[in-house]
């Protein structure tokens, strides 16, 4: 009998013993990450169930393993100059460099030593912060990222904000209004959203609110009349210390397109998450008895079924914050904002292989430590977690 | 002929795929992405055919003739020209195919590695287990579209290269999933049954477990598929992938870009055209998840 080959019985009680035997919510969380940003699937690593384990030990545990990641990420970074074929010091001194610079940079990377010893080298410099110079600037590398970072936090910050602004609000007024029209909208709205090219949406949103109605600047994070006094290199704090609010107008003014473009991709996850687990807490039976006492709608929902509702969320929220970083590299691209993924793209387009090697080593340091806090708060947050 | 069409539509005798079928039919997200994906592949087969003009073909007495509806377009090139006269609809027809390649090649490395990898740790357990796994959580440590476009970086800009380096950051996605899905499988009765009865453990892993760790994996398949077309998109927009003069959709805008003041159609139809494709992956994708197991549906 072919048909007996999918076993359903056996599966529907697996998942029953899933879902309830262990924390169902970081099914998400986990697979969330980079390319599926639509999947829930699969389950999670045994790392992130924390059943049993005492709070501080479990913090001081995930906090403990980043360094392997890091160790690993510098491991990868370092292979793939390694692994790429031509000799290196002139792949990160570039074809102009001088014979005698050439011998300096072998000495300095080690290349007449074996591998492991280069990696070695390698490492030691990672920690003293040292990423070389740049070849067409010979600007110091941690210097150009460190004076970019804050442009990239700025405009992920911006971002997420609106993301979290419409998205939560989509999610929930979805689940509270099911099989609605507007839930059919909005969730229709957010599938187109996460498969929209996000730097083909910024032009387009270049082409009609810049060129088209004039509303808001094509590119840059600040019009070159305007004074502002930099302080921090987060534009919007600055202006607003500086009580600069001329300044204040034309920053928010460059933020806001890049930031609606940049936008998309979590309010649409966020908004189908909010959803989902709205629905998922309006079934249990405390928003029955909330209900069967007489409270209104609006109360059962902010009051009661909010809080539960939104802890899943608060981990996707952290986990797309990472892919902002990271995803940053298009839009900044798009509207010349000048942030770590424009210059890494600079880097990758004049093949400079010691912007290459820092930018991606300090982005993906930047990302594992935003995981790391997501995960941490995430168990703060839910206790139902380590009280299993 | 006849006797075989019933065979496989009686639901009785006929075998299991046409259940699923069936369900993902009914299920009205999976039909819409059924038709997307059906037209795309149509475009994608059939181009040399359906396609008005040579895709690559330089017209220099054409250049940026806007779409048909605009003003001075003519019904010569429906959707328009770009700079060096070329018919946006054709390259669009032509670019399906790119497309699509990108996503068999890409997802076809994810589902092969992936699956080996995956199985490999999820049956044997222990340090092979550990190793394979740290190195995928390595992979996932850096944000996805980052670790494309370096690995582009080092090994040469092309098409062939973006098709390997998604391949490359998608592969943990599924061998986390079949991992999971085999380890599941392996505490079942068959499982013990089969050894019994004295099957190697390759026997049991190909000829068993597999086979029913199939559902979440072309689940996987169907919304990685929209996700390599959109990554390979945009290492195409940023230089990376395609290069001219490929009809590729992200290079298309790319190259739509720099005369967006003088010809917005340059940049605006590849947009759709991409947002189409990868949607239907995606509506697919989740009628597949709701059709195949509904344990997953979030």
């Amino acid at each position: 009998m072919a048909r007996q080959r999918g076993s359903k019985p056996a599966r529907q009680t697996a998942a029953v013993f899933r879902v309830s035997g262990s924390p169902g919510q970081s099914i998400v969380s986990r697979e969330l990450f980079g390319l599926p940003r639509l999947c829930v699937i699969g389950a999670m690593p045994e790392r992130n169930c924390i059943a049993g384990v005492p709070m501080t030990g479990f913090i001081i545990r995930r906090s403990l393993l980043v360094i392997p990641t890091l160790l690993g990420v510098s491991i990868v970074v370092f292979l793939l100059l390694a692994v790429t074929p031509g000799d290196p010091a002139e792949l990160l001194l570039g074809e102009r460099a001088t014979e005698q610079s050439l011998e300096a940079m072998r000495e300095y990377l080690g290349l007449n030593e074996p591998l492991y010893v280069q990696y070695g080298l390698f490492l030691k410099r990672l920690v003293k912060f040292d990423l070389g110079e740049t070849i067409w600037t010979r600007q110091r590398v941690s210097r150009e990222i460190m004076e970019r970072f804050p442009a990239t936090i700025e405009l992920s910050l911006a971002a997420m904000f609106l993301a979290c602004l419409f998205g939560v609000t989509l999610g929930i007024v979805s689940a509270a209004r099911q099989y609605s029209a507007f839930d059919y909208l909005s969730m229709v709205g957010s599938l187109v959203g996460v498969s929209m090219p996000v730097f083909w949406l910024g032009l387009v949103l270049i082409l009609i609110f810049s060129i088209g109605l004039g509303w808001f600047p094509v590119s840059g994070r600040l019009s070159i009349g305007t004074d502002l006094t930099v302080i921090t290199r987060f534009y919007v704090v600055d202006a607003i210390v500086t009580r600069n609010w001329k300044a204040l107008w034309d920053v928010l003014h460059h933020l806001a397109l890049p930031a609606m473009a940049l936008s998309t991709i979590p309010m649409a996850i966020i908004a189908r998450m909010t959803r989902s687990s709205m629905l998922e807490v309006m079934r249990q039976d405390y928003i029955k008895t909330a209900r069967a006492k007489g409270l209104s709608e609006a109360k059962v929902i902010f009051k009661h079924a909010l809080r539960n509702g939104l802890i899943p969320v608060i981990t996707v929220i952290g986990l797309q914050f990472g892919v902002l970083l990271g995803g940053a590299i298009l839009t900044e691209t798009v509207f010349a904002w000048p942030g770590v993924g424009k210059w890494l793209y600079e880097g990758v387009t004049k093949r400079d292989y010691m912007v290459i090697q820092g930018g991606t080593m300090m982005v993906a340091a930047a990302f594992v430590l935003v995981n790391t806090i997501v995960d941490i708060l995430y168990a703060v947050i839910n206790p139902r977690i380590s009280v299993k | 002929m006849i006797r075989l069409l019933n065979r496989l539509t009686d639901p009785e005798t006929r075998h299991p795929f046409f259940d699923q079928l069936e369900k993902l039919v009914r299920n009205r997200t999976g039909l819409a992405g059924l038709i997307i994906i059906t037209f795309f592949v149509f475009c994608a087969f059939f181009a040399p055919l359906i396609s008005p003009h040579n895709p690559i073909e330089n017209a220099l007495y054409e250049q940026l003739k806007p779409p048909v509806w605009a003003p001075g377009g003519s019904a010569k090139n429906i959707l328009g020209t770009d700079d060096l006269g070329r018919d946006i609809l054709s390259r669009l027809i032509y670019g399906a195919r790119v497309s699509l390649m990108v996503g068999v090649v890409s997802v076809g490395i994810a589902v092969l590695l992936g699956t080996f990898l995956g199985s490999i740790a999820g049956s044997l357990r222990g340090w092979p287990d550990n190793l394979i796994m740290r190195i995928m959580d390595i992979i996932l440590a850096f944000p996805g579209i980052l670790l494309a476009i370096v690995i582009v970086a080092y090994l040469g800009p092309g098409l062939k290269n973006a098709m390997i380096a998604i391949g490359v950051i998608s592969i943990p996605h599924f061998a986390r999933i079949v991992r999971a899905s085999v380890m599941e499988e392996m505490e079942k009765d068959y499982v013990l049954a089969a050894r019994a009865a004295g099957c190697r453990r390759r026997r049991i892993l190909f000829n068993a477990v597999l086979p029913n760790c199939l559902a979440p994996i072309i689940v996987q398949a169907s919304l990685g598929f929209g996700a390599a077309i959109l990554d390979a998109a945009g290492l195409s927009f940023l230089g990376l992938g395609a290069q001219p003069p490929i009809p590729e959709w992200g290079a298309m805008i790319a190259m739509g870009r720099s005369m967006i003041l003088r010809a917005w159609w340059v940049m605006t139809f590849p947009g759709i055209a991409i947002l189409l494709g990868v949607l239907g992956f995606n509506l697919l994708g989740d009628g597949l998840r709701d059709a195949m197991d509904p344990r997953l549906r979030d």
